[in-house]
């Protein structure tokens, strides 16, 4: 069984948003819109390194990711975003945000940065990157999931 | 120039924030909907909305950058900063490996982590210091230089 079609249509109109912002943020700053290097690079001001003159758009730009879905909210009449955690205990929170913080500034880029942006520049580093993340997390999911390591799942 | 920079960067993110929010992503469980392909067994229900929100992403930025490219410089800046590096070595494979495990464990990536943060959600809230405090101990060990 799959989910409603109208599901993957809704899927395809944000990512279509994504990749027009992502275009905007290149054609206006030349900057690849990557989320954990625009994040780690405010992070980075804090440690005193970073691109000081950067700092001032990053912030707009992952202030603008906060706030979008508030606008989305309020334009579509108040109902919020649902966000849906099967992961609740707050060692496992903690581990995973690790993991992904740590994780992606060593491999220097996410889903957006290696998968929305790197695969469309056909960069081999990228396409590296981003089939490995996801053999990992649907490696992940299985073991979790389906066979119940951590206690989740079923 | 410095309040267009804003304003770009800004208006990038709010509309990278909106298309999250559209999409269904910044909802953890739809994530994991698409990754748990042990669903495809049996009575399961899988998700495949992931695959069209990278879909519809890419038929946006690969014809964009293709066509920025030809162009010969961004509005608001001096030169497009193309990535350059082509290795892949070990901390490339490695932090995707991380970052892939932490993504399957929990369902969030770093943009819905952020997005999602704006409903108050007490374990998003967990989930992204968590991140922030990961992202600072990479600035501070291996990312030093």
């Amino acid at each position: 069984m799959l989910t409603p079609v109208q599901d993957w249509v809704m899927g395809a109109a944000g990512g279509l948003m994504i990749g027009l912002a992502a275009v905007l943020l290149m054609g206006s700053l030349g900057r690849i819109a990557g989320i954990s290097g625009l994040a780690g690079g405010l992070l980075d001001r804090l440690l005193g390194r970073g691109e000081r003159e950067a700092a001032g758009w990053r912030f707009a730009f992952i202030a603008g990711v906060v706030l979008g879905p508030l606008l989305f909210a309020a334009l579509r009449g108040g109902a919020p975003v649902p966000v849906r955690l099967d992961v609740t205990a707050w060692p496992l929170l903690a581990i995973g945000g690790l993991l992904v913080g740590f994780g992606t500034r060593l491999g220097a880029g996410c889903t957006s940065g290696h998968g929305v942006c790197g695969l469309a520049r056909f960069s081999g580093r990228s396409m590296v990157a981003t089939a490995v993340f996801f053999l990992a997390a649907l490696a992940t999911v299985f073991a979790t999931r389906q066979l119940g390591l951590f206690g989740l799942g079923g | 120039m410095g309040l267009a920079r804003l304003a770009a960067g800004g208006g990038a993110g709010l509309l990278f924030g909106v298309g999250l929010a559209v999409s269904g992503m910044m909802d953890p469980a739809r994530v994991i909907g698409f990754l748990d392909i042990g669903r495809l067994a049996g009575e399961g229900v899988w998700d495949p909305t992931l695959g069209f929100v990278m879909a519809g992403a890419l038929l946006a930025t690969a014809p964009g950058f293709a066509w920025l490219r030809r162009r010969g410089a961004p509005r608001l800046a001096d030169a497009f900063q193309w990535p350059t590096r082509r290795d892949v070595d070990a901390r490339l494979v490695l932090g995707a490996l991380l970052f892939g495990i932490g993504w399957g464990l929990i369902g969030f990536c770093p943009g819905p982590a952020l997005a999602a943060l704006s409903t108050g959600s007490a374990p998003t809230a967990i989930f992204a210091a968590a991140m922030a405090a990961g992202m600072l101990l990479y600035g501070a060990t291996v990312g030093r230089r």
